[in-house]
């Protein structure tokens, strides 16, 4: 395989100026892996200040609901309440050890931008943080908890004023001062080497779910079922599990349903493209243009994937499905109430498929949910859709 | 000799490249502008086929971008316009595009469409070296010169493989950053022009931030065979409807003039 493809997908496709700053973070990067000091020090983070190892929870209401076993990986439990961070202070220690003197990210639901933002503080650096205006907007309590924590928030007023275009800018602002500055990417998106490294920082989550099932069950799971958005906590728990004999299921976000452009399925219902930087499904019109999308979970809310899910869904390695906002509506509440735990609105999403596929299952059979994230970000947007406030 | 070659090897002087995004703010205009702008002296028209999220672009550009698309412009449209212009105008047209236009109409059909539109070069903004195999060579077989970027971190043999595989010209990124006018010259762009140009078989053009008359001299003598001006055309267009384009356009192109070596 070409150095930085998932078979056709992935590459570099960038302006030139960046090329000399994605060939340094390729070579750190090499570098950074094999540096037992670094290696160390991040360890000791995602032990210490993280929380890892995260639980793998067996669900004793929901399995007896469902009629199966479920267990639940919980990323929820993390400082910053979701897997973001695992990456964060993975890249944040990385420019670090490049000497990088400022972070810059983007950030959608603001989440990647509070654990940018965390990083940075624990390990002083200053973030600068894009975010669409109508995101802004929308998402005011992580607005103030990045400020909170040292971070300076951009409003991003051009195009769409959301995701997409607060990484558009980021970039550009990358290209502007890429000698001192690192892009903090929070997905298995963007050029090469950031969907391999964002994948590595991620894998951690599914070598612990993989050796936790052995010890506590004594056998692998059945299947694995996570979100897709841009994908990261999906990779990071299907690949330790690449090899076996595990059902593999990422669960897009169905919108208003796949029939209309009101959904954020970049794989279940999108073409091949190039959009910020790799090759990937996307979402798109036939001219090329990209198309705009809809998510309850902000998280989701992208018209893009990571190029290595492109891969495992032409390979068949990985399903992926698109649940709807009211699918995922409904396993917010499911999981809420079963078993008192309030799902990010992205992981209800493959708390929805784990529902559908429960239907299919056997007593015996076992399922884990990646539980990406915890919900309380989410619960002002669920109370303002149900009308409680 | 292709349309490009053969404006470099008789000019003489600076080659005064213009850019304008087809379709800002909508076609008809658009198609004026760039008439206007090639009556008043460009000698290369460059055209921007609007994109959602061109990332190497300013805001300038950028909104010159949404207005064409917020008129409706489409990959068909930008053909029709550059087809329109072959017709009438003897002077090179190059295409500016992103990645995403190719692979959304397929390489091979991309490039058929250029040619028999009549365009001569094309130009990838995110398409590097390494990405450009194929549509190098569907611009071969099109006859269409292959357009790279260089940038001040372009280096070494990297920049000597860009250099061996480019054809046309070579277009230059002054500055780090994105697309936009800029006040000054900084001494550093002089020597990177300095020492781009004596490394590069094939001319090379300076963009980024040029936007004033008393820019191109400078330029030139530090060995620039061209400079390209967009932002600074696409804010006229922008700001009244292209009213101050001719005089802009005429005031560079006397500039260009200027540095011809006198009888």
């Amino acid at each position: 395989m070409k150095k930085g493809r998932f078979g056709d997908y992935g590459g570099q496709y960038v302006p030139e100026t960046l090329m000399s700053a994605l060939e340094e973070l390729d070579d750190a990067y090499a570098r950074f892996v094999k540096d037992q000091d670094y290696q160390q020090i991040l360890s000791r983070y995602l032990t210490e200040y993280a929380g890892r190892p995260t639980r793998l929870t067996f669900c004793e209401n929901l399995s007896r609901q469902l009629g199966c076993n479920i267990y639940l990986k919980r990323e929820d439990l993390l400082h910053g309440g979701a897997h973001k961070i695992n990456n964060t202070l993975g890249q944040a220690l990385l420019a670090r050890f490049m000497g990088k003197k400022r972070l810059i990210a983007e950030t959608g639901a603001g989440q990647h931008g509070v654990a940018t933002a965390i990083a940075g503080a624990a390990l002083g650096l200053p973030v600068e943080v894009y975010m669409g205006a109508t995101d802004v907007a929308r998402q005011k309590l992580n607005v103030f908890r990045m400020q909170l924590l040292g971070a300076k928030v951009i409003p991003v007023e051009t195009g769409s004023r959301t995701l997409k275009d607060a990484i558009n800018e980021a970039l550009r602002d990358w290209v502007a001062n890429v000698q001192e500055t690192h892009y903090l990417i929070g997905s298995v998106v963007g050029p090469h080497p950031f969907p391999q490294m964002v994948r590595d920082f991620q894998s951690v989550i599914g070598e612990e779910a993989r050796a936790q099932m052995l010890e506590q069950q004594g056998c692998l799971p059945d299947a694995v079922i996570a979100c897709v958005g841009g994908g990261s906590n999906a990779i990071g728990i299907f690949h330790p599990f690449l090899k076996d004999r595990v059902d593999l299921h990422g669960v897009e976000a169905g919108g208003k349903g796949l029939d209309g452009n009101e959904h954020g399925a970049s794989l279940c219902a999108g073409r091949r493209g190039v959009l910020h930087g790799a090759l990937s499904y996307l979402l798109m019109d036939g001219d090329g243009q990209i198309l705009p999308t809809h998510s309850v979970s902000a998280g989701l809310d992208y018209p893009g994937v990571g190029p290595e899910h492109s891969m495992l869904k032409d390979s068949g390695r990985v399903c992926y499905h698109a649940v709807t906002d009211d699918q995922a509506l409904d396993a917010f509440f499911l999981l809420s109430r079963t078993e008192g735990i309030i799902p990010a609105l992205e992981s209800s999403h493959a708390v929805a498929y784990a529902v559908e596929l429960a239907a299919q299952c056997s007593r015996d059979d076992t399922l884990i949910i990646n539980l990406s994230g915890r919900g309380d970000k989410d619960v002002g947007e669920v109370a303002r859709l149900r009308g409680v406030a | 000799m292709s349309r490009i070659e053969r404006t470099f090897s008789t000019a003489g002087r600076p080659v005064f490249i213009g850019y304008l995004v087809a379709g800002d703010p909508d076609y008809e205009q658009s198609l004026e502008a760039a008439r206007t702008m090639l009556d008043a002296g460009v000698d290369i028209l460059e055209i921007g086929m609007p994109f959602t999220d061109p990332l190497a672009d300013g805001p300038t550009i950028q909104q010159a971008h949404q207005r064409a698309l917020e008129h409706g412009m489409t990959q068909e449209n930008v053909f029709r316009m550059a087809a329109t212009l072959r017709r009438e105008y003897q002077s090179p047209i190059v295409l500016l595009v992103y990645a995403n236009h190719l692979y959304a109409r397929g390489i091979p059909d991309f490039y058929r469409s250029a040619a028999s539109a009549g365009v001569d070069g094309i130009l990838v903004v995110d398409l590097p070296l390494e990405e450009s195999e194929e549509a190098q060579r569907a611009a071969e077989e099109q006859g269409i010169d292959h357009i790279f970027l260089v940038a001040p971190t372009t280096k070494g043999p990297r920049l000597n493989a860009t250099m061996e595989r480019a054809s046309g010209f070579i277009y230059l990124i002054s500055v780090l950053g994105i697309t936009g006018a800029r006040n000054e010259l900084s001494p550093q762009v002089l020597d990177l022009v300095r020492r781009t140009a004596r490394a590069s078989r094939i001319p090379v053009a300076v963009g980024f931030g040029i936007s004033k008359p008393e820019h191109i001299a400078p330029l030139f003598a530090a060995g620039a065979g061209a400079i390209i001006v967009g932002s600074a055309i696409v804010d006229i267009i922008g700001r009244d409807a292209g009213r101050n384009l001719p005089g802009f356009i005429t005031a560079m192109r006397n500039a260009c003039d200027a540095c011809a070596p006198k009888e």
